[in-house]
């Protein structure tokens, strides 16, 4: 059991449960699709974006727990934050889902992400893990509509 | 003569015994995944390989390995013979008339892209149509799709009711003047249901349309006859039938096969060569181009050998009263959703639960030493026509057991636990 509740952390069942801004947003600046094709998860990712700042961010879709998780824990941890800030966090979270050892302040930095950790475990699940974190990275720094894990 | 279940004779309870007794054959499943008793119910993907088959391809590589088709030497006769003895033995397996009906290929995908290309080539022209099922994996509907579009031809797909059944009146209403075949599976990877094959195919010959069958989750669970079925192709992977990864085997009817070209050039599949004109060989070597994968096929031949002596319609009977103690037990659990409910069903038990993603559950059972299949399965149409982004999928072989369903259960239970 306690793989599974370190995958299947507090944090990430709450978030899976009652996900934050989880609606859709009519007057923002960029939107993006994000999809997992291996296994079907889909989510819009929206960020109203003034100057370098995301003053706003939602998301839509459907997807495994620790997908529809992220999602929404990576909307409560980027709004208001610029962009550069937020693609460090994005490069944070990845290092910390790909296993890749961080230093004691490292954790400290992560917060609310720490809750991830856990899957570096299951390799299987980085994707889901990162599927939304791919997406708002390609809202905020790039100007494709769609993207893919594959 | 017919190869329908009901009119095979009921295996005695003596050789159902015999039969559940044949798990300590695979040495693969004697193994712990994450501190428990691996239970593997992801058949449909592949099966796992029996002690003798294994032995074959080593033994072959420890004595026998060399080119065949090309040598005087003495390893290469023995080599050329052990080859083609597995095409004798496929021959027979399938109850073909002639062993040049018997092509070897690397998969079930790769006959059906052979089928596509070479028959389409001459067949197929704008205007015409190809006629698919709602149920079909993805490796039976892409290659028609391609042709489709190469030729400008359209692509019809046989509906299905919400149990995973085809509509066979839709069916027949489907077939035209314009079209030019039918391509459906044996047996649903996705949602299990046995198709009316049979049927399927008199109703296509009455038009004179030819029908190509996509037996891969078919051959591992079932006896097939394709003189009785009276298919015109026939599409098999070794891979899901106990025996090695990168083989397969394409069944076609000579007349149909002779008259198509070659799916690819070299050696092989010529007689001779020059710069100017090429005379392409005789069937089936025709249409096998380059060295084969020799020792796969090998394999093939003692995989066949292994269910020969196995007996499929006992193999038949166990998996049944599996899927249906399977299906039982979970319906006990709260928001399970079965995904194909056919009333003729082989051995794969799809399902949904309510408020958990697939995914969810794959890696909780994982966890649990479970090993099922999540996703779509390859076949995204059929999870858009039941409204469901992926299903998990619990596929069985004769050599599971009651005790694994219940873990399998007890499994399930846990993911509610863990999630619910
Ligand atoms: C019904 C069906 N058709 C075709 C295939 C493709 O077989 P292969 O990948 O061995 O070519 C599969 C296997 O996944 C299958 O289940």
């Amino acid at each position: 059991m306690s793989l599974l509740r370190e995958l299947y952390q507090e944090v990430i069942l709450d978030h899976n449960k009652a996900p934050r801004n989880f609606r859709r947003m009519e007057n923002a600046t960029r939107r993006v699709d994000g999809y997992n094709p291996l296994c079907g998860d889909h989510y819009t990712v929206y960020v109203k974006l003034e100057n370098d700042r995301i003053v706003d961010v939602s998301f839509e879709g459907a997807g495994c727990a620790i997908s529809k998780a992220s999602a929404s824990v990576m909307s409560t941890l980027v709004k208001g934050r610029t962009i550069n800030e937020a693609e460090e966090l994005f490069h944070n979270f990845h290092r910390l889902v790909m296993g890749e050892k961080e230093g004691e302040d490292d954790i400290e930095k992560l917060g609310k992400l720490a809750a991830f950790a856990g899957v570096s475990e299951f390799p299987a699940r980085v994707k889901c893990a990162s599927l939304a974190w791919h997406t708002l990275h390609a809202a905020v720094k790039s100007d494709t509509a769609t993207v893919s894990t594959e | 003569m017919t190869t329908e279940p009901a009119t095979v004779a009921a295996p005695s309870f003596h050789d159902i015994l015999r039969i559940a007794g044949c798990r300590h054959h695979f040495p693969l499943l004697r193994q712990l995944v994450n501190g428990k008793p691996l239970v593997y119910f992801d058949n449909a993907a592949t099966s796992q390989k029996p002690q003798v088959v294994i032995d074959a391809m080593v033994k072959y590589y420890e004595t026998e390995n060399s080119n065949i088709h090309r040598g005087v030497h003495y390893l290469s006769e023995r080599a050329t013979q052990a080859y083609e003895r597995v095409r004798a033995k496929v021959k027979a397996f399938v109850n073909a008339e002639d062993q040049r009906e018997i092509i070897f290929v690397r998969g079930t995908t790769e006959a059906i892209n052979l089928v596509a290309h070479s028959f389409g080539k001459i067949h197929v022209h704008p205007g015409d149509e190809i006629l698919v099922s709602a149920m079909e994996h993805h490796s039976n509907i892409v290659p028609w799709q391609i042709l489709c579009e190469e030729r400008d031809a359209t692509l019809k797909v046989i509906p299905m009711n919400d149990r995973g059944e085809l509509l066979m009146d839709e069916y027949e209403r489907l077939l035209s003047d314009r079209t030019r075949i039918v391509a459906v599976t044996h047996v649903s990877n996705a949602l299990g249901t046995i198709n009316p094959v049979k049927d399927i195919v008199a109703k296509a010959h009455a038009r004179g349309i030819p029908v190509l069958v996509d037996g891969a989750q078919a051959v591992p669970h079932m006896h097939v006859d394709v003189r009785d079925l009276d298919c015109d192709f026939y599409a098999f992977s070794a891979h899901k039938m106990f025996g090695p990864t990168g083989v397969g085997i394409l069944y076609g009817k000579r007349r149909w096969l002779e008259a198509m070209p070659p799916y690819q050039g070299g050696g092989d599949m010529i007689k001779s060569v020059t710069f100017e004109k090429t005379i392409y060989n005789d069937l089936p070597y025709k249409f096998e181009a380059g060295t084969p994968n020799i020792g796969g096929g090998i394999g093939l031949g003692a995989a066949i050998d292994y269910l020969h002596e196995l007996d499929l319609g006992g193999v038949q009977q166990l998996e049944h009263d599996l899927l249906a103690y399977a299906t039982e037990k979970i319906l006990t659990i709260p928001g399970v959703r079965i995904i194909g409910t056919a009333a003729q069903k082989a051995a794969v038990l799809s399902f949904t639960m309510e408020g958990i993603h697939p995914h969810d559950i794959g890696t909780i059972l994982d966890v649990e030493g479970v090993a099922i299949r999540t996703g779509h399965h390859c076949a995204q149409p059929v999870m858009q026509f039941f409204g469901v982004p992926a299903t998990a999928r619990a596929s069985f072989a004769f050599y599971n057991t009651k005790e694994e369903v219940d873990a399998f259960i007890k499994a399930l239970h846990k993911v509610i636990e863990v999630l619910g």
